[in-house]
């Protein structure tokens, strides 16, 4: 049940005053930790459109291939060889996070205090080509240009099979049955953005890896093709989407978008594996809701942070990111907005089978994944009140456990071990009576 | 001695509320208890408590106004509950606002004495287009309810008390006939078809949103052809212009339609309580 759990951490949180700010940040769990995951930086206001796409490909540079649906066919000037290190630093800016916290000494007066009024209070827990026949199979080469390290042809095709049967022809790997997939983007008149890698400008560029490509379109949907990638899926697929808009928090229309569990308190080991942690605990949501919802990771203002995982994107570096609407310098005194909207999506072709379609809504509650390390008291017990201290923090090292568990998967006799409890939960009175 | 089940049935019958609204409400709060537990609405008790507060209380006031003190609160009690599971905002002051609104509208917006709007169509529609941090989210049901909406929703039409589904089935067959119309025309996966066919929000609209009875043509054949002019329009909203939100644009906009459709095919007026006698 969403609400009572939100307001109970918010309690959690505001509880320990000492803190002028909530916690600092020490760990992160970035995209890179989900293997094969695409990453998209999509940036809209009105019909106004920028998408860049990373492609995270290792295999043999002449067989990548990138097609993706476009509305219409885009000149050289709309689209872009983009920094890979935008990616790394919206990735890193909204990245999961850990915070963590230091108990007070119970015995100080204001702990004293804390604790009677904590006692009173409910617990709260891409050829050349040149060379391309113009037309055939029912194919038009509308466009070709080479852009960086790219080959790029726009495509406008009659026949699915058509396009297939031209690609292949023209040496794309594509997977097979791919003119499936392609039959309902012809159908509705879309163009192809076809890439490829330009080995000998590869070469220049001097660079090991592929850098993002960007494009800028007006478009009335606010969407991204899915369902082209999931032509040769053997089983689920991620997608992490950054959104870039300028009023609130964005959400899917065909699909339930859902906010991770977080701000949580987790066991304090969980400091040291904080990737593993949180790969399980996404894995666990997603089986959970049967890969069939849209996650927010992440939804906050990028002109601030709180912890921050990383320093806001300068206004130059949104620019790399898409963001039009920041011009020369904001004469507006800053006053134009950036909201990042992250979603992960984890599909499959049975679960997801339409692209996913947006909307920007009008909420703007910030919303971060982020959990809580609580670090119990080490010094000397020189109260007596240090006895329903030290039980208070027995107790939150249960419900910690218990957390952890539910949350990954993981086995909670395990998890237990590792906190230093014993593998089962302490017997009931009653259960010892008779056993 | 012949044995018969028929005077258990005709006892069992005459235990069951007359009036269509009673089942209208405990469904709407089973699947809003139900959208709250499961489906991570982000709706507040606070807001919830306010939407009803601030409905009831405008229903007290316009029954006092009207001369009618002693009038029904069922109805308000539906489109409260229409507008906690529809509505979402950011604050705290848009639910007893909109709850006003769409309830007063009732009272207000009235042509040839019938309310004019559906209230809680009307209410979101004003929210969306005038009040800064509301919206609706469309996905918020999911779409794996088949099962247990379409189980639900059979269940109310089974009961016999609630009258007008012809306006319900006709929309559905007319919206869901155009989705795989157009799922054929663009050789589209038929799991888009089920995916349409298991979403919340469509199942929510067909059975307590277009199927309300006051705001809906008197004639059966005018209310068919409303019908299939919403069902169209939705889908001309949706797949046509890409936009969020179609069935409660597509109702708001056809509404106007009701009282020239009154007008062209006359019939009588429907009433919530059967008539006595």
């Amino acid at each position: 049940m969403p609400f009572p759990r939100c307001l109970a951490l918010a309690l959690l949180a505001c509880a320990t005053p000492v803190h002028a700010f909530c916690g600092f940040y020490v760990g992160k769990a970035d995209a890179g930790l989900f293997n094969e995951a695409s990453q998209v930086i999509l940036v809209r206001d009105g019909h106004r459109t920028v998408i860049s796409m990373l492609n995270d490909y290792k295999g043999e540079p002449t067989e990548f291939a990138l097609v993706v649906p476009v509305p219409h066919v885009l000149p050289r000037s709309q689209i872009n060889v983009g920094d890979r290190r935008i990616f790394d630093r919206i990735d890193a800016f909204s990245a999961p996070r850990l915070a963590e916290y230091y108990d007070e000494d119970p015995c100080s007066p204001r702990e004293l205090e804390m604790m009677k009024l904590r006692r009173m209070a409910p617990a709260s827990i891409a050829m050349d080509a040149a060379i391309m026949p113009k037309r055939s199979l029912g194919v038009t080469v509308e466009a070709s240009y080479t852009v960086g390290e790219y080959d790029i042809v726009i495509l406008s095709a009659e026949q699915s099979d058509g396009l297939e049967t031209w690609l292949i022809e023209n040496g794309y790997r594509i997977p097979p049955g791919a003119s499936r997939a392609l039959k309902p983007y012809i159908r509705l008149d879309m163009k192809f953005f076809v890439a490829r890698i330009n080995l000998q400008e590869r070469a220049r560029t001097g660079l090991t890896y592929l850098r993002p490509l960007q494009f800028a379109f007006e478009s009335e949907k606010f969407m991204l093709p899915l369902r082209l990638g999931m032509v040769n899926a053997r089983g689920p697929q991620d997608l992490i989407a950054f959104i870039l808009t300028k009023n609130g928090r964005v959400e899917a229309t065909n699909y339930r978008t859902v906010k991770l569990p977080a701000n949580m308190d987790v066991p304090l080991f969980v400091s040291g594996e904080f990737n593993r942690f949180y790969k399980a605990m996404f894995d666990e949501q997603a089986k959970r809701e049967k890969h069939r919802v849209v996650f927010t990771e992440y939804f906050w203002d990028m002109s601030w942070c709180d912890p921050c995982a990383a320093e806001p994107l300068t206004p130059d570096e949104l620019r790399k990111s898409g963001v039009f609407w920041l011009n020369g310098d904001d004469g507006q005194g800053g006053a134009s907005k950036v909201m990042l909207t992250r979603l992960h999506v984890r599909y499959t072709r049975a679960t997801f089978p339409e692209d996913l379609m947006f909307q920007e809504t009008a909420d703007r509650e910030n919303f971060q994944t982020r959990y809580v390390l609580r670090h119990p008291w080490t010094g000397k017990d020189e109260c007596a009140q240090a006895a329903a201290y030290r039980e208070s923090v027995r107790k939150r090292q249960q419900v910690e456990a218990t957390t952890l568990a539910s949350l990954t998967g993981w086995e909670l006799g395990a998890v237990r071990t590792r906190m230093g409890l014993p593998a089962q939960p302490e017997a009931k009175w009653w259960e010892r009576l008779w056993n | 001695m012949e044995l018969s089940l028929r005077p258990g049935i005709d006892t069992l019958r005459g235990a069951l509320p007359k009036d269509a609204r009673v089942f209208q409400i405990l469904f709407l709060a089973s699947l809003l208890s139900m959208g709250v537990l499961a489906r991570d609405f982000t709706l507040r008790w606070e807001q919830m408590a306010l939407t009803f507060a601030a409905g009831l209380m405008t229903q007290v006031y316009a029954l006092h106004r009207i001369g009618m003190p002693n009038g029904s609160y069922l109805s308000a009690v539906v489109t409260c509950f229409g507008l906690s599971i529809l509505l979402r905002a950011d604050s705290l002051w848009v639910h007893p606002l909109i709850a006003i609104i769409a309830i007063g509208s009732k009272f207000v917006l009235r042509v040839n004495g019938k309310h004019l709007y559906n209230p809680a169509n009307l209410g979101v529609m004003v929210a969306l287009i005038l009040l800064p941090g509301a919206w609706v989210s469309p996905g918020q049901w999911g779409h794996d309810l088949i099962a247990a909406g379409w189980f639900l929703m059979l269940g109310s039409v089974v009961t016999g008390h609630a009258r007008r589904w012809d306006v319900s089935w006709m929309f559905l067959g007319c919206f869901l006939g155009m989705v795989a119309l157009r799922m054929l025309l663009l050789g589209q996966n038929p799991w888009v078809f089920v995916h349409q066919l298991g979403n919340g929000a469509l199942l929510l609209f067909t059975f307590f949103m277009i199927s309300d009875p006051m705001t809906i043509p008197n004639h059966r054949r005018a209310r068919l052809l409303y019908a299939a002019i919403v069902a169209g329009f939705a889908i001309f909203w949706q797949y046509g212009l890409f936009k969020p939100n179609a069935l409660v644009w597509a109702l708001f906009l056809c509404t106007p339609l009701v009282p020239l459709l009154d007008r062209w095919w006359k019939a009588e007026r429907f009433q919530w309580r059967p008539a006595t006698g």
